[in-house]
């Protein structure tokens, strides 16, 4: 069940597992090789280790993935997998999800492959609302091609591409979803492992397109890229559905809508924890999540909000694609049937 | 009493502006023209603009329709009629009709302003200058006011109904029955009375009109052709490519998955199989034509069969997930409609100039079944063999097909698809290695890898762009793995020609000198051309290649034994390039990129030219 429960699930159709699988279950046989100190490390382990907790059929897990750094995540999951093109994984992930309904389909994707090359599969896939559950691994740079920067990246980036800075303005992963008509976005840390699980669980639980924004720090070029979250006055806002929006070491800082209707943040204590602004994920009008979004500061980040933004429940494209296809079971039937439409009314016999 | 005469063939073309319905005009004329028992092929003509302005040349729609007493291969060159619904129609279409030509004009839209709009300085009907041919014109527009005056229709609605009775009028003229338009009619309209019963008349009256006017001095019949003992249906090849695509998945047990992007000429396979969903057809209209190839072979991957249909630019957009597919060996199959390129070219005319991409058009060593269809009822065939290559080898196929198949229609005979063979996906449901572990790239004779799809226990495994080792299907980078892989999947695709037809040859006289190639859409030419040339005494051979890699077995031999070897293509020589390249023969191109089918009138008189020549050196 979704968190607001009036619908199925996102893993309504898939199949149980008989026995409960264990975190070696979804190990696979090949050596990891990301760079010593990688975030994808933590997320790897955080996602073998969430997934016998879902309770399904590992033989029924899929993960597909595009190219970059995060995107030979499928490789190290004894699961189903394919590491696809660059860019392409809502795409490849898309047919899957249209395929079979008793599959969970798992995107994984990077800054670079979601939000560059593949911005039209990403884009289409959720506003479409497919079934598929999308990794996005922000680490605000191109890490396998050694070092150029990304379209996450802050402007003024000082890259190998760009000696004289970067001057492009960067896409905020969050913001842009929700302008796609996602009806699940969140965002979480690669350290923070009890957030990371509890998101991911919250997302493939959803039925339709879930977008998750991880970030995810690339130690050899990149390191540090969200070390301002750890600064003083700074830090991870996190969304929290039905409760006020509070962050800071001891929560004494929060959010409020001011006079001239825009969010700013307050201390607590003078204005009274009343005025703080209570998330509410499952609104459907999707302004206030957005506006949460926008939190997120654009260059160096030092308060970026994390948790779920967004979970409503509407029609999954693969759903609705699938109650308009049938298909007779019985072979001969199948054939008999093609048979009278092949033949067509306007015939002659010779 | 007007004189019959008889034909062995007709070459008729309806042409109006886009909005006069002669594309069903066609249609109905082709239906009864098969009732009657002829051979036909028909080529539609229409205008990329999808409302041009009346009246003008830009908004000419045509339908040729051709029809025989004997097997025809082709639409024809040159119309031996033409109905011109305005002067625009006669503008348009005037210079390809043979010389001495029937032309019937409507002149009710000959005025001076209509006249004008198409540079016309004087009126052609009565000025002379058509008097090398036989013109019947009459005001056909007010004979159908007047035919179906009584039955209350507003008067537009009255003139829509003069394709009728043109219609009506060529039935009487060629001998056509009426009665199976009368009960599409009644059939098409049978919730609009008025406006059937006021069709009905307008067929009616211009039969009528030709039975009792003395405009005209003869009618024609043309006997039936003698064709195998079946039921028939007329088709066009986008509807025969989207039936065996059906087909291919019913016999293999697999629901099919289409992909598509919106593009003209391929559109139509689309539309049909969206209007399939009951028989086990998902389409997917994606946003691009990357996303509707990728989401197509992410359905292989799942299980079902992934089909994309485009034409040349969005095949060049596929190029990269072709290539996963060569990589990952799933089936997949790509349809590429051909036109006119490059770039966006002419989208409503045809062409074959795909051909290298669709052999060559990837990076690294790529290699890929290519199939072509030769008319538009042999889509059906060429798709349904992709189906079974792709899942039988576990490969994309390209099938090619262009814009002349694809809205041309012929004459079908509907095939028993109970008797079509079963194709065997073979999943994998067993581990296969010897430690009980699955190998995904073990092979079996055909070299085509096991396949167990998600869902399936203990088969769990990972597939992607990077080099796969061989059995395993882990990463490698080993390089002499490399070049095993690259070798096997070449064997692999070289392997197919043995479980396909030998190359054969059309050689009646078994002494020609000249060996004619072609593959796809040049099939209809070719072999009308021929006919011709072996009319006139001569001798030629010809060869035609539905299956363009791998390329069939005993080719080379059957080349080697011609001394002249002549390529006709709607393109600058590719085939010839490549049986030149293969075989170290001495091809020639015969080259004609028009936008238009191989004219058969040019081709058979350029082969008796070369024949001669062939003679002359002995």
């Amino acid at each position: 069940m979704t968190m607001n429960g009036s619908n199925a699930g996102g893993l309504a159709g898939v199949p149980l597992a008989v026995t409960p699988l264990n975190r070696k279950d979804f190990t696979s046989d090949q050596e990891v090789r990301w760079c010593p100190g990688c975030g994808d490390y933590a997320v790897l382990a955080t996602f073998q280790g969430l997934m016998p907790q879902l309770g399904i059929k590992r033989e029924n897990t899929v993960i597909i993935s595009g190219i970059g750094c995060s995107s030979r995540f499928p490789y190290y999951v004894d699961s189903y997998g394919m590491h696809s093109i660059h860019g392409r994984a809502p795409a490849l992930a898309t047919g899957v999800a249209m395929a079979r309904d008793d599959l969970a389909v798992w995107v994984v994707t990077g800054d670079g492959d979601a939000l560059s090359i593949g911005g039209n599969h990403l884009i289409h896939a959720l506003r479409r609302n497919v079934n598929i559950t999308i990794m996005l691994f922000n680490n605000r740079i191109y890490g396998l091609t050694k070092g150029q920067y990304s379209p996450t990246s802050e402007q003024g980036k000082l890259t190998k591409s760009t000696p004289a800075g970067s001057v492009d303005t960067p896409f905020n992963p969050i913001s842009l979803a929700l302008g796609a008509e996602a009806s699940f976005v969140a965002r979480t840390v690669d350290s923070h492992r009890a957030h990371l699980t509890e998101v991911l669980t919250a997302a493939i639980s959803h039925r339709g397109s879930a977008l998750v924004e991880i970030y995810q720090n690339c130690p050899i070029f990149n390191d540090g890229a969200f070390d301002g979250l750890k600064g003083p006055d700074s830090g991870l806002i996190p969304l929290k559905h039905g409760e006020p929006i509070r962050f800071g070491a001891d929560g004494e800082l929060g959010i409020v809508r001011a006079a001239d209707g825009t969010l700013q943040t307050v201390r607590v204590d003078e204005v009274g924890l009343e005025r703080i602004l209570v998330h509410d994920a499952h609104r459907a009008d999707p302004s206030l999540a957005f506006e949460l979004s926008r939190l997120t500061d654009a260059g160096t980040i030092v308060n970026a909000p994390v948790g779920i933004f967004r979970d409503v429940d509407r029609p999954t494209y693969d759903d609705l694609a699938r109650a308009q296809v049938s298909m007779a079971a019985d072979s001969a039937q199948r054939l008999s049937e093609l048979q009278g439409l092949v033949t067509g009314a306007d015939t002659w016999t010779v | 009493m007007t004189d019959i005469t008889t034909l062995d063939h007709v070459v008729i073309r309806f042409a109006g502006d886009s909005g006069d319905g002669m594309q069903l005009t066609g249609n109905r004329f082709t239906h009864e023209t098969a009732v009657a028992g002829n051979d036909f092929s028909t080529l539609p003509n229409f205008p990329a603009e999808i409302r041009a302005p009346q009246g003008t040349v830009a908004g000419v729609s045509s339908f040729q329709l051709h029809f025989a007493d004997f097997d025809i291969r082709t639409p024809g060159d040159a119309p031996n009629v033409l109905v011109a619904m305005n002067p625009a129609a006669l503008r348009a279409n005037l210079g390809e009709l043979a010389k001495g030509g029937i032309i019937i004009a409507d002149t009710s839209d000959f005025t001076a302003r209509n006249l004008a709009k198409v540079g016309y300085a004087s009126d052609p009907l009565t000025d002379g200058s058509l008097d090398g041919y036989q013109v019947y014109a009459f005001d056909l527009t007010a004979q159908t006011i007047a035919a179906v005056a009584e039955l209350g229709l507003g008067r537009k609605d009255a003139v829509r109904t003069r394709n009728m009775y043109a219609l009506g009028l060529l039935n009487w003229m060629y001998s056509r029955p009426v009665e199976p338009t009368l009960e599409f009619l009644a059939h098409k309209f049978a919730k609009n009375p008025s406006v059937r019963d006021a069709n009905i008349a307008a067929v009616k009256a211009g039969h009528a009109f030709g039975e009792t006017t003395e405009l005209f001095a003869t009618r024609y019949q043309i006997a039936a052709a003698p064709v195998p003992p079946g039921t028939y249906r007329q088709i066009s090849g986008n509807r025969a490519l989207a039936y065996g695509l059906m087909a291919g998945a019913a016999k293999a047990g697999l629901p099919l998955f289409l992909g598509a992007y919106p593009i003209t000429p391929a559109s139509d396979v689309l539309h049909i199989l969206a209007n399939a969903k009951q028989h086990g057809v998902t389409t997917f209209q994606a946003e691009d034509e990357i996303a509707a190839i990728g989401a197509a072979l992410g359905a292989s991957f799942a299980g079902n069969l992934g089909v994309t249909v485009t034409s040349g630019p969005g095949m060049a957009l596929k190029s990269e997930t072709i290539g996963l597919a060569v990589m990952l060996e799933l089936p997949l199959i790509v349809v590429d409609v051909q036109r006119a390129g490059p770039s966006t070219g002419m989208p409503t005319k045809t062409e074959q100039a795909d051909l290298t991409q669709a052999l060559f058009g990837r990076h690294g060593e790529a290699p890929v079944p290519v199939i072509a269809a030769a008319s538009p009822a042999d889509c059906f065939e060429a798709a349904f063999e992709a189906a079974r290559i792709a899942i039988t080898y576990r490969t994309p196929v390209i099938v090619l097909t262009d814009g002349y198949l694809a809205n041309g229609a012929e004459p079908w005979r509907i095939p028993d698809l109970a008797s079509l063979p079963a194709i065997d996906p073979g999943f994998a449901t067993e581990p296969n290695g010897p430690d009980g572990g699955f190998l995904p790239y073990a092979r079996d004779a055909k070299l085509a890898r096991a396949w167990a799809i998600p869902g399936t226990p203990e088969l769990e495994h990972r597939v992607g762009g990077l080099e796969k080792a061989d059995g395993t299907g882990a990463i490698s980078y080993d390089p002499a793995n490399h070049e095993r892989m690259v070798g096997l999947r070449a064997a692999k695709v070289a392997g197919i020609a043995a479980d396909l037809p030998h190359a054969v040859v059309d050689d009646p006289t078994g002494d020609a000198r000249v060996l004619v190639v072609g593959w796809g859409s040049t099939y209809g030419p070719i072999t009308a051309a021929a006919r011709r040339v072996r009319l006139q005494g001569r001798a030629v051979a010809t060869l035609h290649l539905r299956q363009v890699n791998p390329l069939p077995t005993g080719l080379g031999e059957i080349l080697r034994s011609y001394e002249r070897i002549v390529v006709p293509e709607m393109n600058l020589g590719q085939l010839a390039m490549v049986l030149r390249a293969t075989y170290l023969v001495d091809a020639r191109s015969y080259s004609r990129v028009r936008g238009l089918p191989i004219s058969v009138g040019e081709l058979a008189a350029d082969l008796e030219t070369i024949i001669d020549e062939e003679l002359a050196k002995r």
